[in-house]
């Protein structure tokens, strides 16, 4: 197992520097541009200057080569500073955004925040709910509740987040006039209300987003249980006479989880990723809504840096993912 | 006894009356303000686009700004200098500002004109990267005379000297503030690009880029009972149709600009009666940029879309009249813009001392147009469309993904078809249409099409820049070229008399749409929502929409 995870983390390097590569190549190629918002009044010659003082034009492999002295070398240093009050960091270029010319990484490290309690909470709230729909979808085949169940999950599936979004703000913001439209980013939470306001905007996001985690999550946990609740060993401990709740919830369900874990194992990255379509929506501006103002602008360090941050994540979480499972499920052996 | 008692009585509730009229400062709390295109840097001379620079207006101030009328009005100088007041020499190559005694910038220190020396400064250095650099264009030197008078020196004389601290765009920065930030420094300070000290009605109490922005009143702005409001909670992000939704419909927020939105949606909306939609119009002009080169492919890349190959098919001014005769200018304005465009044949609609006013255009003329291209020679082929020299009557046009304008366009081919032209239409993403970048062949200056599509306007009153930039010398959009047209753009350079001016300018205005090199469409407004409990907002399509917030009020 542990040849295994060291064998993996070795392959992570070259393929992290590979997917860095490509993503600048890609950037670098695509059209767009920091300067397109600019009013038109202002001449040509003055926008070239302002490329010129970003250093957009610069060549590609040394510009490249300086993204990723920035990455490893000069911002870990400089989160070393943050953490031990030293200075090895001053006077060194950081990674700065072409759009706010501010340090890519405090942009993130403010809007992190945002996103892990927004789209985690979804997550979290999605896994929830789905436990007990997939566990009674399964239990009960084919019943009332298991063909409701099943709807629900398509719909949650079939249906995209711009549109249940939209759809929940009409009905619950313009309509109903319960719930906020617009999230607030500056609300201190220090007493009862504010915790409540708290709340109150979070619910449509969260409840957006958890809609299709819920319905992904419930379908796998059901066919899973399918399968364990036809072995043999549930016969096996009906006939010893155990209570149907301790069949289901101590033996089935527990061995149903290993490939269930898995998955939501998998699926933690797009919590850093933020629910790009969700938090436009509801402008509750965080990494998701980052990357795609950033897109739109051309803001290449911003893209980059991002995009991979995503990257280096998804590869990490799919290793513990692997790993998991081989820890979970005493059948399968790493070597 | 009765009328003492009376007249102590009304004395005192018109003692009360008067101190309830005279607001206290920050007595109505906080406003919102909602701006869907976020801002990501609060100091103008860096911006992206008039999003940062808004904002930014709510705590830098210019020497001068326009009111919503385009009128130029003081702010930090005492009065606006002219020839007649002696401010502006009579040779037109210098100008005098006298700043207001007693300025404090928001950290108490005075402002003098050393503030105003390094903000030219700061702005001219070329490695600075400065939006504004236009404005200085022309500038001789800066220099204090003493504390409170700057003198402007320009290399030629000057009929409008009005560009350098005029405006959001070029605001008067603290020199302490931005000593270490001249030159390629400019770009990475970030402290001071975020949290600039201004002598503005609020100051920034928390920036949190392309988000949101937290401000607070200026303890030491010059006016004691003013801003009304204590706080602003300035929001960015989404899109235009839910910052609508949040003024309009659910009230969250006060105030949203920038709402280009379908004429159909706003009115709907209004309807709520939780807000009201306001328009203003400025010199945006939505227009047909007509190449008078050519843009074919078949040429090589240095030569494409160049004044070395005219165009085929629209150097001939008859086609171009005929395609602009074609059009019924008041059907596109009404659909695309209902209430906030008026349909228009000049390319200079505003202010009114310069605006023709001419509308022989807007009557849409197919027979005439028909004509026209027989006389020209374009003969109709068997499939409808004409054809000279057994070259097809085919044009490129291009523009921005946008719901109207890409109705625009589906629209005008539809008419130009009916004149036996066929149209390619092709859209491209805002973004790239607008880059800079020389290499990316999508842009609108490159044109590597027949026919384009946007908006066009001048920063301030005085298209002076703008007129400029049709010239010979110049490689200006449609590669227009006249020698009259350049005779009197140099009149006007020499023409400081405000009449005078307006006549060139309406030559101008002629010389150009009469070759109908540039076609103008819908003259545009600037469109905001604003709640009906704020009081105060008047909306500026000349200056900063925000350049009254220290008179917005809370209505009772």
């Amino acid at each position: 197992m542990l040849n295994y995870a060291i064998r993996r983390l070795l392959i992570v390097v070259p393929t992290l520097l590979l997917i860095s590569l490509v993503i600048f190549s890609l950037l670098k190629l695509a059209p767009g541009d920091p300067l397109s918002q600019l009013p038109p009044a202002i001449p040509p010659e003055v926008r070239a200057k302002m490329r010129a003082a970003l250093g957009i034009d610069g060549p590609v492999i040394v510009q490249y080569l300086l993204w990723l002295k920035q990455f490893f070398v000069i911002e870990p240093l400089h989160g070393f500073d943050v953490l031990f009050g030293t200075h090895f960091s001053d006077g060194m270029q950081r990674i700065v955004s072409w759009q706010s010319r501010g340090p890519v990484f405090s942009v993130i490290a403010e809007r992190l925040p945002q996103t892990l309690l927004v789209v985690g909470l979804a997550y979290i709230v999605g896994v929830l709910i789905a436990l007990p729909i997939g566990v009674v979808s399964a239990y009960k085949q084919y019943s009332m509740v298991d063909q409701i169940g099943t709807f629900l999950s398509m719909l949650g599936l079939a249906v995209p987040s711009f549109f249940s979004g939209v759809l929940a703000i009409l009905i619950f913001a313009v309509y109903l006039d319960w719930l906020p439209t617009i999230y607030n980013t500056n609300l201190v939470v220090n007493n009862w209300s504010s915790f409540l306001e708290q709340l109150r905007q979070m619910i449509m996001p969260v409840m957006v987003l958890a809609v299709q985690t819920t319905a992904y999550i419930s379908r796998y946990l059901r066919s899973s249980m399918l399968d364990n609740l036809g072995q043999d060993y549930v016969r096996t401990a009906r006939a010893k006479g155990m209570d149907e709740h301790v069949v289901v919830f101590i033996h089935v369900l527990r061995n149903s989880m290993i490939p269930v874990v898995t998955v939501i194992a998998l699926g933690l990255p797009s919590i850093f990723g933020g629910a790009i379509v969700t938090e436009q929506i509801f402008k509750v501006n965080g990494i998701g809504a980052l990357l795609i103002t950033a897109i739109h602008v051309n803001d290449v360090p911003m893209v980059q840096t991002l995009t991979f941050i995503f990257a280096v994540l998804i590869v990490v979480f799919n290793l513990v993912a692997d790993l998991l499972y081989g820890i979970l499920d005493p059948r399968i052996r790493y070597d | 006894m009765l009328r003492l008692v009376s007249l102590l009585v009304g004395g005192g509730v018109a003692s009360l009356v008067g101190t309830s009229a005279l607001a206290q400062r920050g007595a109505d709390g906080v406003v919102n303000i909602l701006s869907w295109q976020a801002p990501s840097i609060m100091n103008p001379y860096l911006a992206g686009g008039s999003n940062d620079a808004d904002p930014a207006s709510l705590v830098l101030e210019p020497l001068a700004g326009y009111d919503q009328d385009g009128n130029l009005f003081p702010r930090l100088a005492r009065d606006i200098p002219t020839v007649e007041n002696g401010g502006v020499s009579k040779d037109l190559k210098s100008i005098n500002w006298k700043l207001k005694p007693g300025l404090k910038w928001s950290d108490g220190s005075p402002v003098t004109s050393e503030d105003v020396v390094f903000t030219a400064h700061y702005c001219m250095d070329p490695k600075g990267g400065c939006a504004a650099l236009a404005f200085f264009q022309g500038v001789d030197k800066v220099e204090a005379l003493d504390d409170l008078t700057i003198k402007v020196t320009f290399k030629q004389p000057t009929a409008v000297p009005y560009t350098l601290f005029v405006s959001e765009w070029s605001p008067i920065i603290q020199a302490k503030q931005f000593a270490n930030c001249l030159g390629a420094k400019s770009q990475t300070c970030t402290e001071a690009n975020f949290y600039p000290v201004g002598t503005g009605p609020f100051v920034i109490a928390n920036f949190k880029p392309n988000d949101a922005i937290q401000l607070k009143a200026n303890l030491h702005y010059r006016d004691p009972n003013k801003p009304h409001f204590s706080e602003v909670n300035y929001k960015g992000g989404g899109n235009a149709l839910g910052a609508a939704r949040a003024v309009l419909e659910t009230s969250e927020y006060d105030y949203a600009g920038g709402l280009q939105l379908a004429p159909d949606v706003l009115s709907k909306m209004e309807k709520a009666g939780k807000g009201e939609v306001r328009v203003t119009f400025g010199s945006l002009v939505e227009f047909l940029f007509m190449n008078l080169s050519d843009p074919s492919p078949s040429l090589p890349p240095m030569e494409r879309s160049t004044t070395k190959h005219p165009n085929p098919i629209l150097s001939d001014i008859r086609v171009r009249r005929a395609l602009s005769m074609a059009l019924d200018r008041a059907r596109l304005s009404d659909i695309g813009y209902g209430p906030m465009g008026k349909p228009t044949c000049d390319w200079i609609p505003a202010p009114a001392n310069f605006a023709a006013g001419n509308t022989e255009c807007l009557k849409q003329d197919i027979p005439g147009a028909n004509r026209l291209l027989d006389e020209a020679g374009w003969k109709r082929g068997p499939d409808g469309i004409r054809e000279k020299d057994g070259k097809e009557m085919k044009l490129t046009f291009v523009t921005t993904t946008s719901a109207v304008r890409n109705q625009f366009q589906a629209i005008i081919k539809q008419w130009w078809h009916e004149i036996g032209v066929e149209v390619e239409l092709r859209s491209v993403d805002a973004s790239v249409f607008f880059s800079s970048d020389p290499s990316n062949p999508d842009t609108y200056q490159n044109f590597y099409a027949d026919v384009e599509m946007w908006a066009n306007n001048f920063s301030g009153t005085d298209p002076a820049e703008y007129v400029a930039r049709n010239t010979c010398s110049q490689p200006n959009v449609p590669r227009y070229c006249d020698a009259n047209y350049d005779a009197l753009v140099i009149e006007l350079g020499k023409t400081a008399d405000i009449e005078k001016r307006g006549e060139i300018v309406k030559k101008l205005n002629a010389t150009l749409t009469d070759s109908y090199a540039i076609v103008p469409l819908v003259w545009r407004a600037n469109v905001s929502g604003i709640s009906k409990t704020l009081g105060g907002p008047a909306v500026n399509a000349w200056d900063s929409g925000l350049w009254n917030a220290q008179d917005w009020h809370r209505k009772k």
